[in-house]
């Protein structure tokens, strides 16, 4: 990782991606030797209507800091609705979250197809750059310290 | 006698009905659920302010099934949720009759899915303005009031899935929870799990909740959880114009799409 | 029994002095739209205006979750963090009613029965409890319809009475609590003679809990008796967790990776997974034989085997229990039916 300060924070993320278009654009974005953040690990998904909310919560359980949402643009679903679906469970899902107080700034959604490799190191930089500007996801992290414990409340 | 008894009575003595779930004085004046066979025993039955519990969760029980034909006595939550019950299929059209109630007190038999879901129409739906309220002032906070204020909620949360039980739209015969390959939500009741447990149960119910409120008040620490499947039910009306307990053949919100539907934070 | 006197004031500077010399101080305490049991900091922060607490008092001794040990795996090689016993605090827990007091009983003759339950053991060892009568009562109090009273001294190591004037009647029990006592002994002055019982909460006794004990194996095989009582019954885990006598738990491992730590955590027998095989088969399909599980348990079971009662009469269930399965209540239709 290109860092001389050692104090600035790089922050973990997890990028969830549909195996037919953004994970394929990201592969391009790799043959096209378009430099970008290596803070993302890329976890593969067959469609973004996959990706269930709840591996949202676990990637921030587990330490995530930020998380990438990435899938075929609306009507290029490889499986023609997938994606539909995804978009209606994120539009509920990040009000949600944004209700009980959680900065929903640190989950980014994009459509990337399979021809965007460019458009893919774009979402990536710019949500390391949101990342790192928003910290560690201490409150988050707080919580999960809190709740190692037992003892009366 | 009131109307209500004479009438179960009636129903019970003609021997076309076999049960009638409906309201008894509880504890402390208490309304609770009672399940009536007999016909002298109709008088226990009342039906006032108190009956506010939503009684629909029994509808589908397994120790009803071998029942006569049924009657509920339905306050205005229980018929939603017979009409958002019925849409997904989970209890069936001639099985039971319904005895919901009109403004002037007098009893309306409603014995067809067709009729609940007119008279439904004709309820209020949405939040009542102490609900309302509620939702404004935890939507006014700043993110970090809000975090702070369900972090304190959800540390207290004991995990009796009270809440799970209570919600009649909760009739999954196994639930997320109690999947452990993988463990989805952890069986210890801290922070972390319950806040999952939480933000899961109010997604499972989006587009399904009929904000009864049943969930909180089932509580025994009485968090305000009901306002969660409260948020995802107001976010199902402004976005996809779905509103649970309204159609007796509508699709649940998050189940269908629609091409255009909006959004302003995908790039 | 040893009688003394206790005024507001010293209560207020027993309370502080403990705090101050590092117990940790557990009271009733109103949070948000509840009273419970929570830590304390200050003597403010303690109300008296209970029947009962939500939660009972249990969680001191056995809380709803309980790290046994870590465990952390690194290249094959495991390492395991024992139980710190060492972090079990001395507290004194204030305000704990009579019943809620009996329920120590209950629940140590479970954990002490045949392996002796080390953690919960010391936590209880570590543990002064300080009662407090009842001075009022509700429609869900059944105490003295089993075997208990408002101003029961079973239990506590001290139980305290409020006077009319705000002063305590102190009667010391334990020799625990005769140390506590003896360690602030300028705080306690000498009996004024008060009459206790006058002060106590009226609980009319509705029933027998022996009739209950003679009756209830009878009804075992009753398989319709219990499908009707449970009728009502939703099959969620209020009952259980505010018990003070539910003693049911969970083992479950939690780890991150390599890391880890097992947690004993409550459990109940009202829920279905409670008895699921993983064969798929559950021996208690229906929640009428769970809730004949609660009440056999609690009225045969525990009776013939620790000889104890697994009831106090708080009626915390019945209060916790969105819909309002009153134990009492089904307790009396043993009876009669």
């Amino acid at each position: 990782m290109e860092t001389n300060n050692t104090n600035s924070f790089e922050p973990k993320v997890v990028a969830f991606v549909c195996n037919w278009c953004t994970y394929a654009g990201a592969d391009l974005t790799g043959t096209s030797r378009i430099k970008y953040a290596t803070n993302v690990k890329i976890i593969r998904f067959p469609c973004t209507g996959r990706i269930d909310f709840m591996l949202l919560m676990k990637a921030f359980a587990n330490g995530a800091d930020g998380i990438i949402i990435s899938g075929c643009h609306p009507n290029d679903c490889h499986y023609t609705s997938g994606n539909f679906h995804a978009r209606r469970r994120w539009m509920i899902f990040r009000n949600l979250l944004d209700f009980i107080g959680m900065d929903v700034n640190r989950i980014v959604f994009s459509w990337v197809s399979a021809a965007e490799g460019a458009k893919w190191a774009e979402v990536v930089n710019e949500s390391v750059d949101q990342f790192r500007q928003l910290g560690p996801a201490t409150a988050y992290q707080k919580l999960i310290k809190n709740s190692e414990f037992q003892e009366v409340e | 006698m009131n109307n209500l008894q004479q009438k179960a009575q009636q129903l019970l003595e003609s021997g076309n009905y076999g049960l009638i779930v409906g309201y008894e004085k509880g504890t402390s004046g208490k309304a609770r659920p009672v399940f009536i066979r007999k016909a002298e025993h109709a008088s226990k039955l009342i039906f006032d302010e108190s009956c506010d519990q939503n009684i629909a969760v029994y509808l589908y029980r397994q120790e009803i099934k071998h029942d006569k034909k049924k009657v509920i006595v339905a306050n205005h939550h229980t018929l939603k949720s017979i009409v958002e019950l019925a849409a997904e299929n989970q209890v069936f059209d001639g099985d039971f009759m319904v005895l919901a109630f009109a403004e002037n007190g007098d009893i309306i038999e409603l014995n067809t899915f067709k009729e609940i879901e007119k008279h439904v129409a004709t309820l209020y739906h949405g939040l009542t303005e102490a609900e309302a309220a509620m939702m404004k002032k935890i939507e006014d906070m700043s993110l970090e009031d809000r975090w702070a204020f369900w972090e304190n909620e959800f540390s207290k949360c004991i995990k009796c899935y009270a809440c799970r039980a209570s919600c009649p739209m909760c009739y999954c015969p196994t639930c997320t929870v109690e999947i452990n390959q993988p463990q989805w939500i952890s069986v210890p009741s801290h922070t972390l799990g319950n806040l999952e447990w939480h933000v899961m149960r109010a997604m499972h119910l989006a587009g399904r909740c009929v904000t009864c409120g049943q969930c909180g008040k089932a509580c025994p620490l009485e968090l305000p959880i009901q306002l969660l499947t409260y948020k995802v039910a107001l976010d199902s009306k402004q976005f996809f114009d779905s509103v649970a307990g309204t159609s007796i053949c509508a699709d649940n919100a998050l189940a269908i799409y629609k091409p255009e539907d909006h959004e302003n934070f995908i790039r | 029994m040893e009688r003394k006197l206790l005024t507001k004031d010293s209560y207020r500077s027993l309370i502080t002095k403990l705090i101050g010399q590092n117990y940790q101080v557990v009271a009733p305490v109103k949070k948000d739209t509840m009273i419970d049991f929570l830590k304390i900091s200050s003597f403010d922060e303690i109300t008296e205006d209970y029947i009962v607490t939500v939660s009972s008092a249990k969680t001191v001794a056995f809380p709803r979750n309980e790290k046994l040990f870590d465990y952390e795996k690194q290249n094959k090689k495991l390492t395991q963090q024992d139980y710190d016993f060492d972090s079990i605090p001395q507290s004194v827990l204030i305000g704990v009613r009579p019943c809620d007091a009996f329920g120590f009983h209950s629940l140590s003759s479970i954990f002490c029965w045949d392996s002796i339950d080390k953690i919960y053991t010391t936590r209880l060892e570590r543990t002064t409890i300080i009662g407090l009568s009842c001075n009022k009562a509700d429609d869900y109090c059944f105490c003295t319809s089993a075997k208990g009273s408002p101003g029961s001294t079973a239990g506590s190591d001290i139980l305290l009475t409020k006077m009319t004037d705000g002063n305590y009647i102190v009667e010391i029990v334990t020799e625990k609590g005769a140390k506590l006592v003896a360690d602030f002994s300028d705080l306690f002055t000498a009996d004024g003679g008060a009459d206790k019982e006058s002060l106590l909460a009226k609980v009319a006794a509705n029933f027998s809990v022996d009739d209950v004990l003679a009756k209830i194996n009878s009804k075992f095989e009753d398989e319709a008796f219990w499908t009707e009582q449970a009728m009502r019954c939703i099959g969620c885990g209020a009952c259980a967790y505010v018990c003070p006598t539910c003693a049911c738990f969970d083992i479950q491992d939690e780890s991150h990776g390599g890391k880890g730590h097992r947690v004993r955590c409550w459990d109940s027998c009202g829920l279905s997974l409670f008895t699921l095989h993983t064969s798929g088969h559950n021996p208690r399909e229906n929640q009428g034989q769970r809730w004949r599980q609660r009440l056999m348990h609690k009225f045969s079971y525990m009776p013939d085997r620790l000889n104890t009662i697994g009831c106090v009469g708080c009626g915390r269930c019945s209060r916790a229990c969105p819909v309002d399965m009153n134990i009492a209540e089904h307790c009396m239709s043993i009876i009669e039916n």
